[in-house]
């Protein structure tokens, strides 16, 4: 199979730069923890650039971006309903409210 | 061996990903566990005490490099590089371990601090949820090792490439986890 | 190597077996003999209470019966008696001659009977579970719980869960993957298409179980506080972990016997399913929606009147799928040429006795009504209902229908029905009084009733119906054992049936396909607008046609070497799970057994070269 996929999957140079955008997000994210001024909107920023961090290694390094739609189906139904069943039960114990 | 399949994605690689699938739901509940017992914790110390935010840092950055080291090993052993398909796996099981090097020193630390895993609700969520993660690198570390065995005695050319692009799966799939184990454990706080 | 035990019958080649076929059967036979003593279990419960003040059962033994029994029935016997029938016809059914991972599948039968064992091996210890087969905190911990009994519980689900997760992963790659040429989603048939469903349940619900039970775990033996108020957790969180993936899991049970009986109600009704994408599609909802009201089974925990209406809604939401696939089942049964063979009647039965429990199930569906059921034996004639009428007697449907196919031989028509009528008559008896009793106030899981609270003719009558009910397993006992003399060739396809299974000899060849067919259609056996009389008997199989032109030479037959790789990896993990019980060393050197088992596995070649 290799041959074939080698050529569809992106190539090192890439693969390098989803790297290097993955550690400048973590970088940012540090960044933003101890920058005082962000405190109020720090937790949907941080949530913002970790579901990007997410999505790139998935698409990316995973080659979800180039694979079968039936691997992404998959993987998005079951982080769906994991995302799904933890958000409801933080909501039911009462994270949310206040 | 096996012939096509109906979906013209191999067994192996639909069971990893069918595996991951399955393996959210893991780590989810574990996620969910942690996250509603943030600030319930009633028993010093507290996360805030302990959690060292700019070695952790490191040890995720380490453990981000090695997923590129992996895409590098399977894009070498994709187009037959064998030295080079050697370099990156070795590479990424060493910054594997590096990185559980990085957590047993935390643990361990941790632990002369005051916080044995029985010590209360924040030792038994923080280890529970993030020594699971741990088992899980350890696991794909001995994986990637007997790839690396495997490649030195010249078994492990690009007919295999399938074998290390499933090792691979699991191995950025345990990357992702600690992706959200790092901002929802440590920048979260 | 292979060729030689892939046809022999000695103990080994069943120690190694990865045969599909054979999988099925020794899952088969050992969910049935815990579903005896499960069942046998429930028979003392009963004796217990046939009058009030009995003592024949202390309130701890009480306890302890009705925790095995909900547990044996649960994971030993309804899991693997479905799992079963996958083994033995989803590859039949997608024209493929074995599952995707075949040791795998080996492996998974080998840690579920291991985990099994192990939670019976509490009773000679005179150990057993006694926390309910919901084990909730704080009553099973340390302090309330010192035995080992519950430690029992905790390891045997947690090595049986494995294997359930390995079975779910394998039928979802064998259903997505497997499929013969021809085979596309909306051809494939009814009971395979539950099977990818329940598969994919089985993976997403059996991890948060499987937390849950680590954390039970680490607060008994690592004294950690997951479920300790004291320490600012909430022993609530416990049940939500459990009904995460209980109700799930309840659907794993039934979903299977929805796809029987859909596969068996065209074929005895001469006609086709009706409304086939309708079926499909509400078994998917069912699945879908079956992630969002875990909380129905807490409704009286006092989670507020939000979180209670949610949940509610959507429950009541999960009745239109169920009902939809009723009213398609009376659908194709209208009009068409009824055969009452055994298989039938309990699919018909199904209808009926699933639609009674369904409908009290949409009764607690409604929070304020709930209050008043919550705990009672209201309740227990529910789900009764359900999984009794639904998957016991879609698992007995399933029996009937493909018992000809599994051995050969067909099994005895009278026998049959006189099996049927009298488990459709104890399971009314036994279980329809439960509403009075339930709705009079009688508590479950208390060990006995007093006298003057009008409880007495229900329970009599319950008792009566239970022992019946013990009654009826003799004529399916004796219908087996008669068939291995005396029952009559089945044929290919004894019931004129449309899909797949029916297109080889009975018992199948361990190869499944001399050659693998290409599908055309949905009922490939069937040709839409002939009769099905006017056909020969399978060997013409009509839409099933072998893809091979007549001068190529048939392609050779490659089947999966047997293996004991799987047993030493089960046998490993079952050192650790008893090692569980208190002993690192033993922890440990399972570990390692299970280590070695792996690495052996994967680097032993899983397939021999040609077996024909």
């Amino acid at each position: 199979m290799s041959r074939q996929s080698a050529e569809a999957h992106p190539s090192t140079r890439l693969y390098v730069a989803i790297a290097v955008i993955l550690a400048a997000l973590t970088a940012l994210e540090v960044m933003v923890f101890y920058i005082e001024a962000l405190a109020p909107v720090l937790i949907p920023i941080l949530i913002v650039m970790m579901a990007a961090k997410f999505a790139l290694v998935a698409m990316f390094f995973m080659h979800l971006k180039s694979d079968g739609p039936v691997l992404t189906a998959i993987f998005a139904w079951a982080v769906f309903i994991a995302t799904a069943i933890v958000v409801g039960l933080m909501a039911i114990f009462g994270k949310f409210a206040g | 061996m096996e012939g096509p399949t109906s979906t013209g994605i191999p067994n192996r690689k639909l069971a990893m990903w069918t595996f991951i699938g399955s393996e959210c739901m893991l780590f989810g509940t574990l996620i969910a566990t942690y996250m509603i017992y943030r600030g319930r914790n009633l028993v010093p110390p507290y996360p805030h005490d302990l959690l060292n935010i700019p070695f952790i840092t490191v040890t995720t950055f380490v453990l981000l490099m090695s997923s590129l080291m992996m895409v590098l090993a399977l894009a070498a052993v994709q187009r037959n590089d064998l030295r080079a398909t050697k370099l990156w796996l070795a590479l990424t099981a060493l910054f594997g371990l590096i990185f559980l090097g990085g957590q047993y020193y935390e643990f361990s630390h941790f632990v002369h601090e005051g916080l044995p895993l029985s010590r209360n609700l924040f030792s038994s969520t923080f280890f529970v949820l993030t020594g699971t993660h741990g088992a899980h690198v350890a696991g794909g570390v001995i994986w990637l090792g007997t790839l690396l065995v495997r490649a030195i005695d010249g078994k492990l050319d690009a007919r295999h490439a399938e074998t290390v692009e499933i090792a691979g799966l699991y191995w950025h799939f345990v990357d992702v986890v600690w992706i959200i184990l790092f901002t929802l454990i440590y920048l979260l706080v | 190597m292979a060729m030689t035990d892939a046809h022999s019958t000695g103990i080994w080649s069943w120690l190694t077996t990865v045969d599909h076929k054979r999988i099925a059967i020794m899952y088969f036979v050992a969910g049935f003999a815990f579903l005896l003593i499960a069942g046998f279990e429930g028979q003392l419960i009963r004796l217990q209470l046939a009058a009030p003040a009995r003592s024949l059962l202390d309130p701890d033994l009480y306890n302890q019966l009705f925790t095995m029994h909900g547990t044996t029935m649960v994971f030993f016997a309804g899991m693997p008696l479905v799992v079963a029938f996958f083994n033995f016809v989803v590859p039949l059914q997608i024209g493929a001659r074995d599952v995707a991972f075949p040791r795998l599948n080996a492996f998974s039968f080998w840690v579920f009977l291991f985990g099994g064992l192990f939670l019976y091996a509490s009773v000679p210890l005179r150990v057993m579970p006694d926390g309910g087969w919901f084990a909730y905190m704080p009553l099973t911990n340390p302090e309330y719980s010192p035995g080992p009994g519950i430690d029992f519980y905790v390891l045997s689900l947690l090595i049986s869960g494995v294997g359930s997760i390995a079975g779910g992963l394998n039928f979802l790659v064998t259903i997505l993957n497997m499929r013969a040429p021809g085979m596309t989603f909306m051809r494939m048939p009814l009971f395979t298409w539950m099977a990818l469903i329940v598969s994919a349940l089985i993976l997403l619900a059996f991890p948060p179980f499987t937390v849950g039970l680590i954390f039970m775990l680490f607060d008994r033996r690592f004294g950690t506080h997951f479920f300790d108020a004291a320490a600012g957790a909430d022993p609530v969180l416990w049940q939500h972990l459990f009904w995460v993936f209980g109700h799930p899991e309840v659907y794993i049970l039934i979903l299977p016997a929805f796809g029987i009986v859909s596969d068996v109600i065209p074929t005895f009704s001469r006609k086709i399913l009706f409304g086939y994408p309708v079926v499909v599609f509400s078994g998917v909802l069912i699945a879908f929606l079956g992630f969002g009201v875990w909380v129905h089974h807490m409704f009286s925990v006092g989670l507020g009147p939000v979180v209670n209406a949610v949940f509610g809604g959507a429950t009541m939401l999960i009745a239109i799928p169920t009902g939809i696939k009723i009213f398609n089942w009376i659908a194709t049964m209208w009009g068409g040429r009824l055969r009452f063979r055994t298989a039938m009647l309990f699919a018909a039965g199904l209808v009926a006795t699933f639609t009674i429990g369904g409908l009290s199930g949409v009764m607690h569906s409604s929070p304020p009504a709930d209050l008043q059921q919550t705990d009672t034996y209201f309740v227990v004639a529910h789900f009764h209902y359900v999984l009794i009428g639904g998957t016991v007697f879609g698992l007995f449907c399933g029996f009937y229908y493909w018992f000809p196919k599994a051995t050969g031989r067909m099994l005895h028509e009278g026998l049959g029905q006189a099996h049927f009528w009298l488990s459709f008559l104890a399971l009314n008896m036994t279980f329809f009084p439960m509403h009075f009793s339930g709705l009079l106030g009688m508590p479950r899981r208390t060990y006995t009733y007093a006298e003057g609270l009008g409880l007495e003719v229900f329970n009599l009558i319950s008792t009566i119906g239970a022992f019946i009910f013990t009654l009826s397993f003799v004529p399916p006992v004796w219908n087996l054992w008669r068939a291995r003399r005396r029952g009559e060739p089945a044929g290919h396809n004894p019931w004129d049936a449309s899909t797949l299974e029916w297109t080889m000899a009975s018992p199948p060849p361990h190869y499944n396909f001399a050659e693998i067919p290409t599908v055309d259609r949905r009922d490939p056996l069937w040709h839409p607008y002939i009769e099905p009389e006017s056909r020969g008997d399978g060997d013409e199989p009509g839409g099933a046609v072998p893809r091979r032109q007549p001068h190529e030479p048939p392609a050779p037959v490659v089947m999966p070497n047997p293996s004991h790789w799987p047993l030493v990896l089960a046998v490993g993990m079952l050192l650790m799970t008893i090692g569980g019980l208190g002993s690192l060393g033993l922890t440990l050197f399972g570990l390692l057994v299970t280590a070695v088992g792996l690495f052996a596995w994967a680097f032993e070649p899983p397939f021999g070269e040609e077996a024909r």
